[in-house]
């Protein structure tokens, strides 16, 4: 399946095995035409996750990733791309319904904006908190003060 | 004041053009704090009279940041926080994070580890269920099935606690296998709650599967198809009922689910009762696998080898396992050192939540409290 998809798409895409788990890594430009075609041809109907991973000493900080699960075919693959700090990634909401949720938390806690998304806002976190907790120069103990004095009327949460 | 309006906003309050409300819309909101909503879940109503029109959920009140305690601790020290997740069924979280760190290191619990770990599993699946159904039908109406499962309930969290020592949020499991050897008498307690919990599943169904007002208040409340299912990654019992036949212990086995034989209930309508009877017969199954598994238990030792100080080799792996409530994945990066470098934990809640708004359109206001309950949702494991 991946032979096929190289003939098409060139060397934009690289396969990779670890641990007996099949996963790609994908050129930005490719994104939203791979994941189409991994639902529509392939049969990977059904999104499991969408996630990311911050590597801030890397030039392309973001690694973002889909992990997908075909259930005609019964296998699972990882679709995973790399983008800078500041791009933004076309939505995949309208191949995968219930991919809404999951884009909303990695912007929630990475910042990585999905162009496209009907609702792009915080879904765990206050809708007014500044800063995205899950990226690496985010501290462990680290708040939005502003936030907690405002709205919680304390110094800090600690 | 200025959060509550940036979470209405889609609900355009200040075009003055557009009238303020639409004339029959009426926005409700369920507040956090309720008896029903199973934890703290924010739901926006838009109503017309007692119809549902639409809803939205608002979120994040339990957050506790797990994912980024994550990657500040060992992989051992880690284990403690998955429980609390998902708090009601914390063994099974445990699992999917030892075998997926297992995956990391490439060793494989021994046999005798892995038959006590679906004994436990198994177990808790059941007990899962068990306060599923008390609370589902607590909020229906029906007082009397919570008082009957919490009773029985009972007993397995006596085996639980004779074991580990913890009742709810057990640290049952360790990488690479378990740390404690069964207690003398394992085997003769858990047969003792098969035989003693057998007749109580028909004695929940006897209260709730033909009973006049449970029918009428269930059937056709909170349809979902199959294809909805599919395209909003629903995945469990929810699933199931919608019709598809797909389980990840028969799909993609883990622990030695091959080793058993059980079978997948499903479900035609996709309403609330069917996933009702979809968890009555997961029940019954768990009880199948549990009698197996004790039966043919083996000795050995209980732990593989695995170093004091753990440092699995770069990489990524993802792994997910079938929990009581669907499918709970566990995605962790490792960069060779002794913290992961990224913990991902997929929630099965969080995406089933997803689909409350699809299955109460048009619905009535009561049937959005039976579709919360019959969504199985814990929100330790939507906001981690």
């Amino acid at each position: 399946m991946v032979a096929k998809l190289r003939n098409s798409y060139g060397s934009g895409i690289e396969p990779l095995t670890y641990a007996g788990q099949n996963y790609m890594v994908v050129d930005r430009s490719l994104i939203p035409e791979i994941l189409q075609v991994l639902r529509n041809q392939e049969q990977f109907d059904y999104c499991v996750d969408i996630t990311a991973v911050h590597y801030p000493k890397r030039e392309k900080q973001f690694d973002v990733l889909w992990i997908l699960y075909s259930y005609p075919r019964n296998e699972r693959i990882r679709v995973t791309t790399q983008i800078r700090d500041g791009e933004s990634i076309p939505s995949s909401v309208p191949i995968w319904t219930g991919a809404n949720w999951l884009e909303r938390e990695v912007y929630d806690m990475f910042g990585i904006k999905f162009d496209g998304h009907p609702d792009m806002k915080r879904i765990l976190l206050p809708d007014g908190w500044k800063g995205h907790p899950l990226r690496k120069d985010y501290g462990i103990l680290q708040q939005d003060n502003e936030w907690v004095q405002i709205n919680l009327g304390i110094e800090s949460g600690q | 004041m200025t959060d509550q309006n940036s979470s209405l906003s889609h609900l355009d309050l200040e075009t003055p053009e557009k009238p303020f409300l639409d004339a029959n819309e009426l926005v409700i909101n369920m507040g956090p704090q309720h008896p029903a909503t199973h934890g703290v879940l924010r739901v926006i109503l838009r109503l017309d009279g007692e119809k549902v029109l639409g809803l939205e959920c608002v979120i994040g009140y339990l957050h506790r940041g797990v994912e980024k305690i994550g990657e500040h601790r060992t992989y051992t020290m880690f284990n403690p926080y998955v429980d609390r997740m998902d708090y009601v069924a914390a063994v099974s979280n445990g699992l999917g994070y030892c075998e997926t760190v297992e995956k990391l290191l490439n060793v494989e619990a021994p046999p005798r580890a892995q038959y006590v770990r679906v004994i436990l599993t198994e177990l808790n699946r059941i007990a899962s269920h068990q306060l599923w159904l008390g609370t589902h039908a607590l909020d229906i109406g029906a007082i009397t099935p919570l008082f009957y499962t919490f009773r029985d309930r009972e007993e397995i969290l006596k085996i639980y606690e004779k074991y580990c020592g913890a009742r709810l949020t057990t640290h049952a499991f360790r990488i690479g296998g378990l740390q404690y050897e069964t207690y003398a008498g394992f085997e003769k307690d858990v047969k003792n709650f098969l035989d003693f919990f057998r007749p109580k599943i028909d004695e929940y169904e006897e209260l709730l599967t033909t009973n006049r007002i449970w029918v009428e208040r269930t059937k056709n409340v909170g349809n979902i198809s199959a294809q909805d299912c599919i395209a909003l990654g629903v995945t469990g019992p929810v699933l199931r009922a919608s019709g598809v036949k797909w389980d990840l212990r028969k799909a993609q086995p883990y622990a030695n689910y091959k080793s058993f034989d059980f079978d997948i209930p499903i479900g035609q309508n996709g309403d609330t009762y069917d996933r009702y009877l979809v968890r009555m017969g997961e029940m019954r199954q768990s009880v199948r696998i549990v009698q197996q598994a004790v039966n043919a238990l083996p000795e050995g030792p209980i732990m593989a080898k695995v170093p004091k100080v753990m440092k699995p080799a770069v990489g990524e792996v993802y792994h997910s396992i079938e929990a009581p409530k669907g499918e709970l994945g566990y995605f962790i990066v490792s960069d060779g050192s002794t913290q992961p470098y990224r913990v991902r934990v997929r929630p099965p809640s969080f995406v089933n939540l997803q689909a409350l708004d699809v299955m109460c359109r048009g619905q009535l206001v009561a049937d959005v409290i039976a579709v919360i309950g019959t969504l199985d949702i814990v929100l330790g494991e939507v906001d981690r």
